[in-house]
């Protein structure tokens, strides 16, 4: 099976991901793509410890994943990519042909972003990147968990008055 | 003698987590000023972490209670506690583990690992003896 699920989200692996996606989706392979979280192996055994029984991690760089033979095709269960920014998402998405959904599932307030949804606040690099984007093809949504409705990238900048 | 409990502990959860088990543990020890509740809503990973900072700061705590393994909170205490040292993070708290940690007076560390045990024990089914009335 395909990887399927690619998000991003600041907080990366938590709760929302390993119960409300994980369970009804049947996540069995999280990958998280972050450059600096390759070369800090105490922050990715963090991440590791926190992956539940029955659902493995992979730490890559984009880079390493863009180099795997099959990138999306590299596991037998369903599997979910998380980056814990837009830029990233973006190399990876150029870097990796086939990737057709981006869902935004937390990116939350720092300095310079505007709050666009409760748990999405955007800034102007971060529009210009999710543009770039929708503009290559790829729908861009934001959604917390499976039971929330999906915002589309067109309402996201709307309400969010960058 | 200071009337300031001797165990005192951040709390730190998804939602209103962490302000149910300090109010409840308020409520039962009477030791309410022990305990300061954290909330992951609205925070980035840095940013959760900075607000278990201040909070233990405030309080002059050294010990981060959090609801679960794969938790935010639960990463964000254990990054705290790597670049201060001196921080115990207990993980899956339970109001009986921290009412028991409040309650305590035999140092953070200690206190932290005997509640974590009380927590575990405390931890229960009754299971169904029948089908339920009516069915």
């Amino acid at each position: 099976m395909a990887i399927e699920q690619f998000r991003i989200d600041d907080r990366l692996v938590h709760g929302q991901v390993v119960i409300g996606w994980g369970q009804p989706l049947g996540l069995t392979h999280l990958v998280i793509v972050d450059d600096a979280m390759v070369e800090n192996a105490w922050e990715a055994d963090l991440y590791r410890m926190a992956t539940p029984p029955g659902m493995t991690l992979d730490v890559e760089s984009v880079a390493s994943f863009a180099a795997h033979p099959q990138p999306l095709d590299r596991h037998l269960g369903a599997g979910m990519v998380l980056t814990t920014n837009v830029d990233t998402m973006r190399r990876l998405v150029e870097a990796v042909p086939g990737i057709r959904t981006v869902t935004i599932g937390g990116l939350h307030h720092q300095p310079g972003r505007a709050p666009s949804l409760p748990y999405v606040f955007l800034s102007t690099e971060d529009i210009a990147n999710l543009g770039a984007l929708a503009a290559s093809g790829v729908a861009v949504i934001a959604q917390d968990l499976p039971g929330s409705t999906p915002v589309p990238l067109g309402d996201l900048v709307a309400a969010g008055g960058v | 003698m200071s009337d300031a409990p001797a165990a005192r502990a951040v709390v730190a959860g998804h939602g209103s987590f962490a302000d149910g088990i300090v109010s409840a543990v308020g409520h039962i020890s009477g030791r309410s000023g022990a305990l300061r509740a954290v909330t992951n809503e609205g925070c980035d990973a840095a940013g959760i972490e900075a607000a278990i900072g201040r909070a233990l700061d405030e309080l002059g705590a050294h010990v981060v209670f959090t609801d679960l393994p794969a938790g935010s909170c639960t990463m964000a205490a254990r990054r705290l506690a790597r670049a201060r040292g001196g921080v115990t993070v207990v993980v899956g708290a339970s109001a009986a583990a921290v009412l028991d940690f409040v309650m305590g007076e035999a140092g953070a560390n200690a206190d932290a690992v005997r509640a974590a045990g009380r927590g575990r024990e405390s931890l229960t089914v009754f299971e169904a003896t029948g089908p339920a009335r009516g069915d």
